[in-house]
C-alpha cells in the first residue's frame, strides 16, 4: 500500500523529457553526419587517379603483414630505450631547474652552468650531439668507457631533452605563486624546505601536460638510435623498403609509434581536464 | 616581560617609504591592533617583524633576542612566531591535517604521531576536527582561514602575527575566525592584529596603534582611541570609518 | 584609365622578360658548337638538359672511384668511365655536369633529375623494378674490413664471421650479403651511409665491415689505421656481381649509354681505365663461403 519513494522510478518532468529527446537526437545527427563525411572522403579518395598505385605503393596488405612482423620486434628497442631516457630526464631536467631557480648566492656557479647547459642543449640538433657522443666518444678509447651506440644514443637523447624539460619545470616553478613560498617560510620550513614540500609538489602537478607531450615527442625521437647503427623500428623499415621498394612498411612502422603515442595523447588531455580545480585552492574564497 | 620590541624601523621598496620609523612594544599575553587604510604599512610591517622582509633601519627584538640583527638564523626565528595571512595561503596540495603537521614534522623533527595527536587537538578545539582529511579546496573561507590559524598554533609560537586575517571573508564567515581568536586571548596568547573589523579591535585590543603613511600616529588603550582620538588624522580616519558604518 | 594602363605594361614587360629568358642559353657560351654539343644522333634530345651530359653521384666520393672528392676531374675509375662514356656519345668534357645524389636516391623509384647516376651500384632485379640499369661497367666482389688484431682477423670462412658484429650501409647488396650468405648471429648494425659505417668501424663497435673490394682496400690502405681487408667474398649466383650506370625508367638514353660501353669495351679503353686504378686492389685472400 505504501510505496516508499525508491521502488518507483523518478517520473521526468515534461522539461527533462524534452532535453532527453533532444540529446538523444543530437547524438544521431552526429552520427549521421560522421557517416556521411567518412563515406564522402572514402569516395573522393578510392575515385581519385593513382590510387590504385597509391594503395600498392603505401597500403598493400601483404607487404603490411610481412613487414609488420619484422619491425615489430626491432620497436622493442625503441620502448627500451624511450622508458629509461625518459626515467632520466625527469630526474635530470628537475636538477636543472632548481638549479637555475636557487636563490643563494654561493649557488651562482651552479646557476650559470645550468643555464649554459641548458642554452647549449637547447641549440644543438640532436642529430649532432648524437654523432659527436655515438661515435666520438667511442673513437677516444678511453679506459673504462662502453663503445655501445645504443648506450650513447640514450644519453645524447637525455641531454638533449633534458635542457627542454627543465625548462617546463621552470615554468612550473615560476607559475606557484610567491605566497605559498612565504606560507612556508612563516612555519618554519627552510629555503629547501619549502620548494621540497611545498613549492616542488605544486610546480610538478601543474606542469604534468607538457611533460607528458615532451615524452610523447621523445617516443619519436628514439628512431634516431638506428643513426648508429642498431636496428630500430624506423630502420627496419627502411631496410624492407629498400629491398622491395614498397614503402608500406613505413606506414606500418607509424602506426606501431601511434599504438604507443595516442594512447598517452588522450591520457594528456584527460589529465589536463581533470586538474585545474586543486590548483586553485588554498588562496581567498 | 616584553614579548616583542620594535624600534625605529624603517623600510622602503626603491623609493617608496614604506615604514618611516615605527617604534612599538608587545607585552608577553597582550593584544595589540594596528589600524589604519590600506597602504599605512600595517601588513609590511607585521611580514618585517616575521622576517619576510628585510628591514632598512632600526631594530627587533623578540624577547632579549635581537632578530634582525645581521647572521641571525631566520629559519630558527620563524619558528618562534606564527603569521596568518589574509589570503590564508594554505597548502592546496595537502590535506589539513598535512598542513598543519608539515611545520612541525619537517622544521621541528617532532613525530608524525605527535605531530598528528597535536593537530587533531587543535582542529577539534577550533571546531575543525571532521575536516582533518580533507584538502583546501573543499573548505569554506572561514574554515581555510582557522586552519591557517591551527597551521600557526601547531609550531607553539610565542607571538601570534595576524594580518587582516578577515578582509578577505563574506561577511557571514567572519564570526566564526574572530571567535578563534576571542578563544586564544583567553588563553594568554600574544597577538599583534592588523585589522579593519573595529568593533573586534575596540573588543579585545589592551593596546590600538593607528598608522598613516608608515608611521604610527596615536597609541592607546581602545576605549581612549576609539571614543576620543587625540590626533587629528585618527580623528578623521575614524570618522571616515564611521560614515561608511563600520563601527 | 590610369590601373588598365597599368596592367598591360606589366603584362608586356612580363611577356617580354619571359621571352628573352626563353631565347638565351644561361650556359657558357665559350662552346656554342652545334655540331656535336647534343651528342651524335642516340643521345641528342635525349638529355634533361639540351647539349649537356648530367651526371649524378654521391657526396662525398671517395676513392678509388674519384679523387679528392672532384668527380670533374676525370680521375678515379668511375670518373674516368663517366667521361669515356660521355666522349662515346659525343659530349665534350666542358658539356658534363654532376649533380649529387645520395646513393640510396638514386636508383629510388620516381623522376630523376640527371642523365645517369655513376655510383657503385649494384645490379639487381629488385632494383630493375624501380629504375633501369645499363650493362655492367665492373665486376665486384664483396669484401670485409677490419682491424688487423681483431677478432675478424684471419677468417677463411663465413662460419669464422658468424658470432661477430658486423655492419654495412642501409639498402646496399653489402648488407643483403650480410643478412643472406654470412647469417651471422647478431644483428647486424645499419648506418645511413659508409661514411657512418667507418665511424663505427673507427670507434670499435663493429668488428668489422663490409663493403666492395676496392672501396674496401681503400678504407684499410689509407682511411682508417690499423685495419686490413680481411678478405673477399666471391660472387655468388651463376653471374658475378656487377655495377651499373642508373637511368630513370624508362630512359632512352639507356640505349645509347649501352652502345657506347660495348664501344669502350671493345676498344680496349675501359680495361685500361681498370688497369689504371683498380689494379692494385684484388689481391685479398677469398673468404670461403661454402
Amino acid at each position: 500500500m505504501t510505496q516508499t519513494v525508491e521502488d518507483a522510478p523518478p517520473e521526468l518532468t515534461p522539461r527533462q523529457r524534452y532535453a532527453r529527446r533532444q540529446r538523444r537526437r543530437s547524438i544521431v545527427v552526429a552520427a549521421a553526419s560522421t557517416l556521411v563525411v567518412a563515406t564522402l572522403l572514402v569516395a573522393v579518395v578510392v575515385r581519385a587517379p593513382g590510387w590504385e598505385e597509391v594503395k600498392a605503393s603505401f597500403f598493400d596488405g601483404d607487404r603490411f603483414r610481412e613487414s609488420f612482423a619484422e619491425i615489430a620486434p626491432a620497436f622493442k628497442l625503441n620502448v627500451r630505450v624511450f622508458l629509461i631516457a625518459e626515467a632520466c630526464i625527469l630526474v635530470f631536467a628537475l636538477l636543472l631547474a632548481v638549479a637555475r631557480s636557487s636563490r643563494a648566492p654561493a649557488l651562482f656557479p651552479v646557476r650559470v652552468l645550468a643555464t649554459v647547459y641548458v642554452d647549449l642543449f637547447r641549440g644543438v640538433p640532436v642529430l649532432l650531439v648524437l654523432f659527436l657522443l655515438g661515435f666520438g666518444v667511442p673513437a677516444l678509447r678511453l679506459e673504462g668507457v662502453t663503445n655501445d651506440p645504443v648506450f650513447w644514443a640514450t644519453v645524447a637523447l637525455i641531454l638533449s631533452y633534458s635542457a627542454y624539460v627543465s625548462e617546463v619545470y621552470r615554468a612550473g616553478i615560476d607559475s606557484v605563486h610567491e605566497s605559498q613560498r612565504s606560507a612556508a617560510r612563516a612555519v618554519g620550513l627552510t629555503s629547501t624546505q619549502s620548494l621540497r614540500f611545498v613549492v616542488l609538489p605544486q610546480a610538478v602537478r601543474r606542469v604534468i601536460p607538457p611533460l607528458l607531450n615532451d615524452f610523447i615527442a621523445l617516443q619519436k625521437e628514439t628512431a634516431l638510435v638506428g643513426v648508429l647503427g642498431p636496428i630500430e623500428a624506423a630502420r627496419r623499415a627502411q631496410i624492407y623498403s629498400s629491398r622491395t621498394f614498397n614503402f608500406t612498411s613505413y606506414v606500418a612502422a607509424a602506426l606501431i609509434f601511434l599504438a604507443i603515442t595516442i594512447p598517452l595523447t588522450r591520457l594528456t588531455d584527460w589529465l589536463l581536464a581533470r586538474q585545474r580545480r586543486r590548483t586553485m585552492a588554498g588562496g581567498p574564497a | 616581560m616584553t614579548a616583542l620590541t620594535v624600534e625605529g624601523v624603517t623600510k622602503a621598496f626603491g623609493t617608496k617609504t614604506v615604514l618611516a620609523g615605527i617604534d612599538l612594544r608587545v607585552a608577553d599575553h597582550e593584544v595589540v591592533c594596528l589600524i589604519g587604510a590600506s597602504g599605512s604599512g600595517k601588513s609590511t610591517l607585521l611580514r618585517c617583524i616575521d622576517l619576510l622582509e628585510p628591514i632598512d633601519e632600526g631594530q627587533i627584538l623578540l624577547g632579549d633576542e635581537d632578530i634582525s640583527a645581521p647572521g641571525v638564523d631566520e629559519d630558527v626565528v620563524r619558528r618562534r612566531l606564527g603569521i596568518v595571512f589574509q589570503g590564508f595561503n594554505l597548502f592546496p596540495h595537502l590535506s589539513v591535517l598535512q598542513n598543519v603537521t608539515l611545520g612541525p614534522r619537517k622544521a621541528l623533527r617532532v613525530p608524525r604521531a605527535d605531530a598528528e595527536a597535536r593537530a587533531h587537538d587543535l582542529l577539534a578545539r577550533f571546531g575543525l576536527g571532521d575536516k582533518a582529511g580533507e584538502h583546501p579546496d573543499k573548505l569554506s573561507g572561514g574554515q581555510q582561514q582557522r586552519v591557517a590559524i591551527v597551521r600557526s598554533l601547531a609550531m607553539k609560537p610565542e607571538v601570534l602575527l595576524l594580518d587582516e586575517i578577515t578582509s578577505a571573508l563574506d561577511p557571514e564567515l567572519i564570526g566564526e575566525v574572530l571567535d578563534v581568536i576571542r578563544e586564544l586571548r583567553s588563553a594568554g596568547m600574544t597577538m599583534v592584529l592588523a585589522t579593519h573589523e573595529m568593533g573586534f579591535a575596540r573588543e579585545i585590543a589592551d593596546q590600538v596603534h593607528f598608522l598613516d603613511q608608515g608611521r604610527i600616529i596615536e597609541s592607546a588603550p581602545p576605549a581612549e582611541l576609539f571614543s576620543t582620538p587625540k590626533q587629528e588624522r585618527t580623528r578623521q580616519f575614524l570618522q571616515r570609518i564611521l560614515d561608511a558604518r563600520r563601527l | 584609365m590610369n590601373g588598365r594602363r597599368l596592367i598591360c605594361i606589366l603584362t608586356t614587360v612580363l611577356l617580354a622578360g619571359g621571352a628573352l629568358a626563353a631565347c638565351g642559353d644561361d650556359d657558357d657560351d665559350a662552346t656554342t658548337d652545334t655540331s656535336g654539343a647534343s651528342g651524335d644522333g642516340c643521345a641528342s634530345g635525349n638529355t634533361v638538359s639540351d647539349g649537356v651530359l648530367t651526371i649524378a653521384t654521391d657526396s662525398p666520393a671517395f676513392p678509388p672511384w674519384f679523387v679528392d672528392d672532384d668527380p670533374t676531374n676525370g680521375e678515379g675509375f668511375e670518373s674516368a668511365v663517366a667521361y669515356a662514356v660521355a666522349g662515346e656519345l659525343g659530349f665534350g668534357a666542358e658539356q658534363v655536369e654532376w649533380t649529387i645524389v645520395p646513393f640510396n636516391n638514386a636508383f629510388a623509384p620516381g623522376e630523376k633529375d640527371f642523365d645517369f647516376d655513376i655510383n657503385q651500384v649494384s645490379i639487381s632485379e629488385e632494383r630493375e623494378q624501380a629504375i633501369d640499369f645499363s650493362d655492367g661497367y665492373y665486376d665486384v666482389n664483396q669484401a670485409i674490413v677490419g682491424f688487423a688484431d681483431s677478432a675478424a682477423a684471419g677468417a677463411t670462412s663465413v662460419a669464422d664471421l658468424q658470432d661477430l658484429r658486423l655492419g654495412a650501409q642501409v639498402g646496399t647488396t653489402s648488407l643483403d650479403f650480410i643478412t643472406d650468405v654470412i647469417e651471422p648471429s647478431t644483428e647486424p648494425f645499419v648506418y645511413n651511409d659508409n661514411s657512418a659505417a667507418k665511424a663505427a668501424l673507427d670507434a670499435g663497435q663493429v668488428d668489422g665491415i663490409v663493403l666492395d673490394l676496392p672501396t674496401a682496400f681503400f678504407v684499410s690502405a689509407v682511411e682508417i689505421e690499423g685495419t686490413a681487408v680481411i678478405g673477399q667474398f666471391p660472387s655468388t649466383g651463376d653471374s658475378p656481381e656487377q655495377f651499373g650506370l642508373v637511368f630513370e625508367e624508362g630512359n632512352p638514353l639507356r640505349d645509347c649509354v649501352n652502345e657506347a660501353l660495348t664501344a669502350l669495351r671493345d676498344s680496349g679503353e675501359l680495361e685500361a681505365i681498370e688497369q689504371e686504378w683498380l689494379s692494385d686492389v684484388v689481391d685479398a685472400p677469398v673468404i670461403d663461403i661454402g
